[in-house]
Formats: C-alpha cells, structure tokens, sequence
C-alpha cells in the first residue's frame, strides 16, 4: 500500500481547470516534492489530500483510504500544514502546541521526542505570542504542530515561501531527520534550488505533471550542452542570442543567460565568435553542468510548443 | 474492548477542553473586544435608563401675556414652579414666536388671551395657546401634555371639583408623572434581548468566521475534531458571557435604577438561557454562510440587531405598524422573548402563561441548529 497515491485527479474551480489529470504515487518513508511555480496547482493537490476538496474526477488515496468516503479516518492520522501560517496568532508558541496536541488526543510530552529538534530551538520563546514570531519560526511552530501526534504522513504546502535562507536550510535538515522516522511527506515549493532535498520530485506546470523522478536524473534528461553567458548588457544578449540562427533556448538565469545550442559539436568559441560579430566586447561563455531549474525551463517550453 | 472505549471517550473529552480553553483564552486576550462585550450593557443600561428618557426636564417656556392679571401671573408662576418647566422671559408682540424658535432656545410659548381673570370669573373659559417646536414631535407632544396638564390641575383646584367638561384632559393628566423609573421599566426587557441578540448572535459569528477568514478552520477541519464539538466548543463562551450580561443589567436595572421585578427569578433566568440558545443557533447558522468576518458582522447587524431593536416591539409597539410589519415581527425571536421577559417582570406571568412564546422560542432554535449542523461544511467547499 502506498502512503499516497494519486489517479488521474481533476480539479476546477468555476471554469478555470487547476488540475488536470494529475497521477502520481509516493513511497513510504519517501521525501516527494511538487515543484513549480504559483499557480501550477500545487496547493489544489494538497487539499485535495488532506480531504479538504473532493475531485472532480478521478481519485485519490491516502494510506490506502478514499479521500471523499474515508476522510474522516485520514484526518486522524495526517499532518498538515498548510501554505498559509493558520496557527492562532493571540496564542503563545506553548499554548499552540498544547492545542493541536489536545486536539488530536495526546500531550506534549506523549510526543516530545520525536518534535524535540524542532522544538527545543523554539522553548526559550515558548510564551511568547505565535502572531509576533519570525517568519523562520512560526514556520517551525506550524512543523511542530503539524507533527505533535506522529502523523503517518506530513503534508507540507510551500513550507519554506517566506523564510530566509539559513532558515530554509535547517527547515530541509529537519525534513531529512523526520524521514529517518519513516514518515511519508510531500512538500510542494516555488524554488527550484530545494528540488535537489527530496527523494523524488514531480514539476508542475499548469496544472500538469511535466516529468516525476529523482532530481539527479531529471537532469540527467538534459541531454544538450549548456552555456552560461554574460556580457555588460544582459538584454541586448539574449535579443542576439534568440536572433542566432542555432539557438534552442534562451534563458536569462541571474546575471547569465542559459543557452543551448542546435549543433551537435559546438564550442565555446563558436559562440564567442557570433556574439563578437554583433559588436559584444568581451563576452564569457562557459559550459556549464544543468541543474533543475533548467530541466525545468526546458520542459516548460516543450510544453508550449506541443500545445 | 472497553478500555479502548474509555481512551476514545477520554480523548474526545480532551480535545473539547482544549477547545474550549483555547476560545476562553482568545476573548481574554482581545482586550478590545472584552471591554465591549461587558461594558456595552452597562454603558447601554445608563444610556436607556438617564439619557434616552421619555420625560420633560427644565423645558424653556416664554410667555405671551396679554392679560397681565393675576390669575395669569399665578398660572405662570406654577408652572415656573414644577421641575419640568422654566419660564424663562416674557414676550409682547405675537410676531416674535417664530424668530424665537428659530433661534432654538425655547422649547414653548404660553399665549394667555387678553382679559383671562375677568373671562374666568364671568363663567366664560378664557384660552391658553400652547405653541410647541415640533421639529422634535416627540419632545414637543410631551411638553404639551405637561404644561396642559399643570393647568387642567390648577383649574381643579381652583373650582374645588373635577369639571365634567375637562374629564377627557384630566385623564392625561394622570398618565404621566413617576418619570425615570417607567421608562425604564419598559426599556429593561427590550435592553436584554438586545444585549443578548448582540453578544451572542454577533460574536459568534465574528469568531467562527474569524478562523475560516485565519486559515484557523483549514487546520481544524483536517483533524480528528468533529463539526459538533467545535460548534459546541465556540459558542459554550459566549453562553457563559451572554448570562453574565443578562446578570449585570438585571442588577443594574434593580439597585441603580430600583426597576420592579414582580415575577420568578428562576423562570426568567431558564427563559434567558434559551433566548442566549436561539441567538447562538443564529449566530452560528450566518457562519456556514458567510466565509469572512465583515460578511458575519453586517448580515448580523443588519439581519439581526436591527429588526429586534426597531420590528420587536422594543421601541415600536407592534400593533400599530402595518401589517406587512406586523406579520415579519413574527419571525423575529426577541417579538416572543420581550413578551415573557416583559410579562414576568411586571406580572408575575407564570410559563402556564408563557408556553406558548416559549414554544415558539424553542422550535425556531431547535430550527437554526438543524440548520447549521446541515450547513456547516466539513471541507473547503
């Protein structure tokens, strides 16, 4: 039995579809994320999970259970935590935690061990109130509470949107340390760059799965050579590399354009070449390995071009 | 296995507490909302009770004497005398009546006719001109009942017996004088069911829409908590608040205000509490409607609070509104609770009196819960 399996789910709000024929199914113990931009329908898959909305078609399970028959048995024994910070402000972090453990039957101290990490580094704040906490801390007290009564499976909707980067790197470390209690969790996030922490990931685009698989062969399936170039005036270079008669895909990615080529044996110099005839002092070109985000980039611009 | 059982129960037991702690908690710390929730009935009592009275105090009144006697001059002095009057000049010429009102200062003007003494003694009856300010017609009817009535008293007086020919007047008369306690008395009941309508219906809605608005309710649904015991679980503080308040003006109304309560504590405090039921019911019926707290607050105040402060009877009496009106204040809880409330207090009405509104009061809430139990939504849609 899978912790999450999901069949072909539809989902539209009025006339607007924001999912569309969406399967996938996560391993237990498994750290899966949903990775894509706002809008590509993460959060819709969430609810749908945590029993919040029915599908429109389709189905999905959770522990082996009917999100629309069985909803109530899931609710029992999932953690969520949703994008939105929806703990009470007007309570203390202590008082906080105290609730959603009495909600769900047990006690703090029933379950300090396993949120004991997350925890400890919130205790010298624990009277203070929830509404006056950092961004990085009231997301790890929204983690504690999603996790007082040791959920099967953890549901993380966009945990780390808003939170500073140290912040972001210990909340990824206290995901990894979770998986070793062999809890299932899907997360969802708008950076690419955390793609990288999860076992297995799934990107999305509008609404649609665009490719499943663990992040290293996701990138692996950029078969093509990639540039990174920068020159004095970024617009102006990808005006002249979109107008290159090889160029297969131009993205600006910081202060670099990404570029692939159509030829199958292309240097640096060639490229060099091209760009110092249009009049560019000093380009850098320099071949650089993909990462996610230009896996992702291309399989977006596949998708564009198929529909 | 029972003691499964028994852990089950426990934890559900558990889980309300919590609950219902968390909600205790959350008022405590809104201040804001605390001071309005016990100070609006005390502020709302002394209001009703000294402000908005139905009695005449130190009424300005000028005087046109065309008659300068001393029949004229003893009536004028009489009513500069009573509490409610002050003469406080003369004037010659009629044509000066309307710049006077117009300034505003005065609330009447006596015209005595030329030669009262003599007409009076010739048998003849001499009039007096009452002229009022009816800009307020409220105000203005009142003065005039008074200053009609101070005379129609000094006539009796002066004839040593009721005149048959004034007996209509003399009737007036006798309706008004034990002022700041009548009103009051009236305004008591209308005041509880106010208060209660307010507190309970309004702030119950406010709070469970608060947590849907919060994403509060996001969480809450995706646990083991079900409809009932968070519905339970909101509105259970807001009942103990709501009877503090029906306590506090209760107390108001008989050691500040020395209201009479003739009837059955008991009776009235089981009545409020299922008035307290019905507003709760209401209040939590607009939250599955309504998904934010604005849309809460004014479907409340608009839907509820107005119709019990204007089509209850409170203010208004019932018989003699149309009777389109007549026939909506049938819909509207606080029309059947102002009749026990109003009924016990100055009655002594006993509930063989009384089943019938509380019958009435008890289905629309049984109504209303069966309502928001079906309407409240265990998902997001």
């Amino acid at each position: 039995m899978k912790p999450i399996s999901v069949h072909h789910a539809h989902k539209s709000y009025g006339a607007k579809e924001a999912v569309k024929g969406i399967s996938f199914e996560v391993d237990e113990g498994l750290l899966f994320g949903l990775i894509g931009p706002d809008g590509a329908g993460k959060t819709t898959i969430f609810r749908i999970l945590t029993t919040l909305l029915k599908p429109d078609k389709g189905e999905a399970l959770v522990l082996g259970l009917d999100v629309v028959d069985d909803y109530r048995q899931i609710r029992k024994h999932v953690g969520y935590m949703p994008g939105r910070f929806s703990l009470y402000q007007d309570l203390s972090v202590e008082e906080n935690v105290a609730f959603f453990a009495s909600v769900f039957g047990t006690t703090i101290d029933a379950n300090y061990d396993l949120i004991e990490p997350i925890y400890s580094q919130l205790e010298p704040f624990k009277d203070r109130l929830a509404g006056a906490l950092s961004g990085g801390m009231k997301q790890k007290l929204a983690l504690s509470c999603a996790l007082i009564h040791k959920p099967e499976v953890l549901f993380l909707d966009e945990p780390t949107t808003g939170v500073d980067a140290v912040s972001r790197k210990e909340f990824w470390q206290m995901l990894h340390r979770l998986k070793e209690e062999n809890i299932t969790i899907l997360v969802s996030t708008p950076y690419m760059d955390e793609a990288e922490q999860c076992d297995r990931v799934a990107l999305m685009q509008d609404g649609q799965i665009l490719s499943i698989d663990t992040p290293e062969r996701i990138t692996k399936t950029f078969h093509n050579q990639l540039w990174a170039i920068k020159t004095e005036n970024k617009y102006q270079l990808i005006q002249l590399l979109r107008s290159y008669e090889y160029a297969e895909s131009v993205q600006p990615f910081g202060e670099y354009v990404h570029y692939t080529d159509k030829r199958e044996e292309v240097q640096a110099e060639h490229i060099m070449e091209y760009l110092k005839s249009k009049g560019v002092i000093n380009p850098t070109v320099v071949a650089i390995a993909p990462d996610i985000e230009d896996t992702f980039m291309r399989l977006m611009e596949q998708e564009e071009t198929y529909e | 296995m029972p003691n499964e059982v028994n852990n089950r129960i426990q934890n559900k037991i558990a889980a309300f507490v919590g609950f219902v702690v968390k909600e205790f908690k959350q008022i405590y710390r809104d201040k804001r909302t605390l001071v309005v929730l016990f100070g609006m009935p005390i502020i709302q009592m002394l209001l009703f009770g000294f402000a908005i009275r139905n009695e005449v105090e130190n009424a300005n009144i000028m005087v046109l004497d065309a008659s300068q006697d001393q029949v004229t001059q003893e009536l004028i002095n009489k009513i500069d005398a009573s509490n409610y009057f002050t003469v406080v000049g003369e004037i010659q010429r009629y044509d000066k009546i309307d710049d006077l009102f117009q300034k505003g200062n005065i609330d009447e003007v006596l015209v005595f006719e030329a030669d009262f003494a003599r007409k009076l003694q010739r048998g003849e009856r001499p009039s007096v001109n009452v002229i009022t300010d009816a800009s307020n017609p409220n105000l203005a009817q009142l003065i005039q009942q008074y200053s009609t009535s101070i005379i129609v008293d000094w006539q009796q007086r002066r004839s040593g017996l009721p005149n048959e020919q004034n007996s209509g007047v003399v009737a007036n008369a006798n309706m008004l004088f034990n002022p700041q306690l009548k009103s009051v008395n009236l305004f008591v009941p209308g005041l509880i069911a106010v208060i209660l309508m307010l507190i309970s219906a309004l702030m119950t809605s406010i709070s469970i829409t608060r947590e849907k608005e919060m994403g509060n309710m996001e969480i809450l649904l995706v646990s083991p908590l079900r409809p009932a015991q968070i519905i339970i679980g909101k509105v259970l503080p807001y009942l103990v608040l709501a009877f503090v308040n029906v306590l506090t003006v209760l107390a108001l109304a008989e050691w500040v205000f020395a209201v009479p309560f003739r009837g059955s504590y008991g009776l009235f405090m089981v009545e409020s509490l299922l008035f307290i039921f019905t507003a709760l019911a209401l209040g939590v019926f607009i939250s599955t409607k309504a998904n934010d707290q604005q849309t809460a607050m004014m479907v409340a105040l608009a839907g509820l609070l107005l119709p019990t402060v204007l089509l209850s009877g409170f203010i208004f009496p019932i018989s003699s509104m149309p009777w389109p009106l007549q026939w909506i204040s049938n819909l509207i809880p606080a029309r059947w609770f102002l009749v026990i409330v109003r009924s016990i207090m100055l009655k002594d009405s006993s509930l063989l009196l009384l089943w019938k509104e509380t019958l009435i009061l008890l289905v629309m809430t049984l109504g209303f819960i069966v309502l928001s139990v079906k309407n409240f939504k265990v998902r997001l849609e």
